[in-house]
């Protein structure tokens, strides 16, 4: 087989997704944004629903997610988004409409409109991306750092009487009557991806069928609010993260009904 | 006098009906003393199975604006109504929305503050309204209705002005025009606007159609360059100087030959109305001049009025708010004196006459 034969396109096993653009993107190296985008970009065009998406990005390190993925965005206030996404799926209910939050956004300032959203069982798909952090104002304590974890406003690390403790938003939404699937992934390794990118069209499905409210959390890492290398955050995260925030599907009801 | 027009009705309630009358997509709210009854008779008009209309009771005044910011970037018809307390807490997505131009309607029944205040009738909020209650340099196209007939009629108005501008607007009502019960002739049912309409209106809407033939639409307040924010803000403003030369809008009653002037808005108004009869009865050329629209401040009629008029009397259910558009608006040409009650009394035409009598002097 000649180099030609190799490149002739229908030999293509992976290329950029066509609604991701060309801009360089400003986050940094071994953050987990880019790969979450790159498998919406893939679903969405994959699902046929570049026409019919209405995306919500927060305030935080994502905030810049529309100028990466070429579908329409509203960019919301910080910790808003759930409540735009409820506004926009009632009225367009035959729309894609997902949010895409950080920790800080969405577990912290944003925690009322995020479970009062998935308790109404909004048919809506929220992506929360959890590294523990508040990235973009450059590395403050968040809902979801975890005890003992260092941070610029727990520089001695998180302690109880001082902090309180981490939250756990995800297993709390699990328990909410408007959830219909809530699942936590991780993108550290190609498995990762590939059940991550499973979770999240299982969401984006529900959605469009109007099953429910869907949470898809994804571990995430910082490499520089957590000050070391992207590789050593993956070992980081594998070692800390994952054993408060267990990976894998927590919820759904569509299962639980077939099974039934 | 056709009766079967007409139906007795409260401020609140008027405003509920023309929602749906007017084809409103969307009605999102949070109960507060004095205006729940708007919330409560959409909920028992039930429009969802009618018009289509969404009516969805929010988890708190932040979310329920919010609601409107997504529902309003997506192109449709987007309202809530709230009382003072509530409005201060949107002024976070009031301002948003200024910044992504998002039009939507806002309907603040106001009642006494600060702080929780009381659920009395109150006009404390004029400032917040008309210099805007948010971060940065922005305006809200303000209307103010004085009777529970332009509670209903100031609905459409607000989403053709709030489309034709792409900006929010807020209808500055208050306790009075409310509660109140008073005859109104409910605007005919016009259906909501279809699929197609809002794309020929709203290019610039979120909602993904078309998106293979055009550039992504992206709704957002925030932009890192300081010279294009800067040119952002220029060209926002340049849109708030095309409201203020076509939007002034005012009611004048008996101000043509009138000496000695009222100006107020809202429920004070019609109190006002009552007291240039009374001082016109003693002899005393006595005019009302109300502002319909709060901002833009309707200040080329009132200048015209000038030639004649020897004093102003700016009367409000506040501590003196108005009165300084009033001054700015004549240049400080006359004397300007205020006349309010606060923490939520309403004064009677009496007292109004008196405080008239006092500055002629």
């Amino acid at each position: 087989m000649t180099t030609q034969d190799i490149i002739r396109p229908e030999n293509l096993v992976a290329t950029k997704p066509r609604l991701l653009n060309d801009l360089t993107m400003h986050y940094c190296p071994g953050c987990s944004h880019g790969v979450v985008h790159k498998l919406i970009a893939e679903i969405i065009d994959e699902m046929g629903l570049a026409e019919k998406t209405i995306a919500i990005s927060p305030v935080g390190c994502a905030v810049f997610a529309y100028r990466y993925l070429d579908v329409d965005w509203l960019e919301a206030a910080h910790g808003r988004a759930p409540a735009l996404a409820s506004a926009a799926k009632r009225l367009w209910p035959d729309r894609l409409v997902f949010t895409y939050q950080g920790d800080g956004d969405l577990a912290c300032i944003g925690a009322g409109e995020t479970i009062h959203a998935l308790n109404r069982g909004e048919k809506i798909t929220i992506i929360f991306i959890n590294n523990a952090i508040y990235g973009m104002t450059g590395g403050q304590m968040a809902p979801t750092t975890l005890m003992g974890m260092k941070t610029s406003t727990c520089p001695y690390g998180r302690q109880a009487d001082l902090h309180g403790y981490p939250l756990n938003i995800t297993d709390l939404a699990a328990q909410l009557e408007g959830t219909a699937f809530v699942s936590r992934q991780s993108v550290e390794t190609v498995g990762a991806i590939l059940k991550a990118k499973k979770a999240i069209r299982h969401a984006f499905e529900n959605s469009m069928n109007g099953i429910g409210s869907n949470l898809v959390e994804i571990v995430s890492t910082c490499s520089s609010g957590w000050k070391t290398s992207p590789v050593q955050a993956n070992k980081w995260m594998e070692e800390n993260m994952f054993k408060y925030y267990h990976i894998g599907d927590i919820k759904d009801i569509t299962k639980e009904q077939s099974t039934h | 006098m056709n009766l079967q027009k007409y139906a007795l009705m409260k401020g609140n309630e008027a405003l509920a009906h023309a929602a749906v009358r007017c084809g409103c997509d969307g009605y999102f709210g949070y109960p507060i003393t004095p205006q729940s009854e708007v919330l409560e008779t959409l909920s028992l008009l039930k429009p969802w199975e009618t018009t289509g209309m969404v009516v969805l009771q929010g988890e708190s005044e932040v979310a329920v604006v919010n609601m409107l910011y997504g529902g309003g970037g997506t192109g449709k018809r987007v309202m809530t109504s709230s009382s003072s307390p509530g409005i201060a807490l949107m002024q976070e997505g009031i301002s948003y929305m200024a910044a992504a131009e998002i039009p939507c309607l806002i309907v603040n029944v106001q009642r006494g503050g600060p702080g929780l205040g009381t659920i009395q009738p109150s006009q404390g909020d004029y400032r917040q309204a008309t210099v805007g209650g948010g971060n940065g340099d922005y305006h809200i196209l303000v209307l103010a209705p004085d009777s529970v007939q332009e509670m209903a009629d100031f609905v459409d108005l607000s989403f053709q002005l709030a489309f034709k501008y792409r900006n929010p607007v807020i209808m500055l009502s208050d306790g009075v025009i409310g509660q109140m019960m008073e005859k109104v002739c409910l605007p005919p049912q016009k259906p909501r606007r279809t699929e197609e309409q809002i794309w020929e209106e709203c290019s610039w809407a979120v909602n993904g159609h078309n998106l293979s033939r055009r550039k992504p639409n992206i709704l957002t307040s925030l932009e890192m360059d300081p010279h294009v924010m800067e040119d952002r803000n220029i060209a926002l403003q340049q849109k708030y100087e095309r409201m203020r030369q076509t939007e002034q809008r005012s009611e004048s009653i008996s101000c043509e030959d009138a000496e000695y002037l009222f100006v107020a808005f809202g429920s004070v108004a019609r109190i006002a109305e009552e007291a240039v009869g009374k001082l016109r009865q003693q002899g005393i050329k006595a005019g009302l001049f109300r502002p319909v629209t709060l901002w833009p401040f309707p200040e080329d009629k009132l200048r015209s009025y000038l030639p004649r008029v020897k004093k102003i009397l700016v009367c409000e259910l506040n501590s003196g708010q108005m009165i300084s558009d009033v001054r700015l608006a004549i240049d400080c040409s006359r004397p300007v004196e205020h006349f309010g009650r606060m923490g939520g009394v309403v004064p009677d035409s009496g007292e109004l006459v008196d405080a008239m009598l006092h500055i002629i002097g």
